[in-house]
């Protein structure tokens, strides 16, 4: 069981690396091209994801348990900042009746 | 006989990720390409679910759980209540111009391009991630990691969520004696 356990994981950690770059590129373009604040808040989810990956792949590449620590960490202030954002948006949404991040440019020059 | 069936569980293990990774990515596309937010909070939870995967293969047994119960229960949970709260459930969402989205599929490219570069000039992460400690990520371990190296942190990260939900319910809150 053991050795079963050691031999699991063969893939190269560089494509780990690969994975959590593109899928974070995936949550700054949906952060860029989209105009509804909610689905721009899930981008920022993808994001906060593919850096979690990364960060359990290195824990486990160099036996530390701290990243992995890090990773709750991460998952924790992500749990906050959806429940604080949602509500933000609800409000905008309450005075404006759309959740179109377009709207917001008072504090544009 | 176990040699054999050792290098069995390894190819297939392997596929499984690179199986899962292609899905990873095909979900997360969809995400941010979907018209319809209901559509998207879906896909997110698909996403979410390859994500536990990986963690599974990475024998990281904890966080595995934990994606699974605070992504893909709690936070989709907000996201859907907030959706149907908002009465957003429609596909006439208004969209930026074609030329700002080729902008910006162009500048999440460009940054793309630059990480996968930097991390082309360092070759010596060709090296396969190998569990070397089995229980690295079991409940016990990271227990006791938590509790003695990260003690403070963890209680500030429990003030931090205290602090969000007031707020939260202090943001949501109906304005009853609104300033006029």
């Amino acid at each position: 069981m053991d050795s079963f356990v050691t031999n699991l994981q063969v893939v190269p950690l560089n494509h780990y690396i690969l994975l959590s770059v593109i899928v974070f590129c995936i949550g700054v373009i949906g952060v860029l091209i989209r105009r509804n604040a909610i689905v721009v808040f899930m981008s920022i989810e993808l994001m906060l994801n593919a850096v979690n990956l990364l960060l359990t792949a290195f824990s486990v590449h160099h036996g530390d348990a701290s990243g992995q620590v890090f990773v709750f960490f991460v998952m924790a202030l992500a749990a906050a900042e959806v429940a604080v954002g949602l509500a933000i948006i609800v409000m905008i949404y309450r005075n404006t009746h759309s959740t179109d991040i377009d709207i917001l440019n008072k504090l544009k020059w | 006989m176990s040699a054999f069936l050792g290098a069995f569980i390894l190819i297939i293990n392997m596929s499984i990720f690179y199986l899962v990774a292609f899905l990873s990515i095909v979900f997360s596309l969809l995400v941010i390409f979907s018209k319809n937010p209901v559509h998207s909070v879906l896909y997110l939870i698909i996403t979410f679910f390859t994500f536990t995967v990986h963690y599974i293969l990475l024998n990281a047994q904890f966080l595995a759980i934990v994606n699974f119960i605070v992504y893909m229960g709690a936070i989709m949970v907000l996201f859907l209540f907030v959706i149907m709260l908002l009465n957003l459930n429609r596909d006439t969402e208004p969209m930026h111009s074609l030329v700002i989205k080729i902008i910006g599929i162009i500048a999440g490219g460009c940054l793309a391009l630059t990480l996968i570069g930097a991390l082309k000039a360092t070759l010596s992460y060709k090296v396969p991630v190998v569990v070397t400690k089995s229980d690295l990520g079991l409940v016990k371990n990271l227990g006791k990691v938590l509790f003695n190296e990260f003690l403070l942190p963890f209680e500030l990260s429990s003030v931090l969520l205290l602090s969000a939900m007031v707020g939260a319910i202090l943001l949501a809150k109906k304005e009853s004696n609104a300033i006029n």
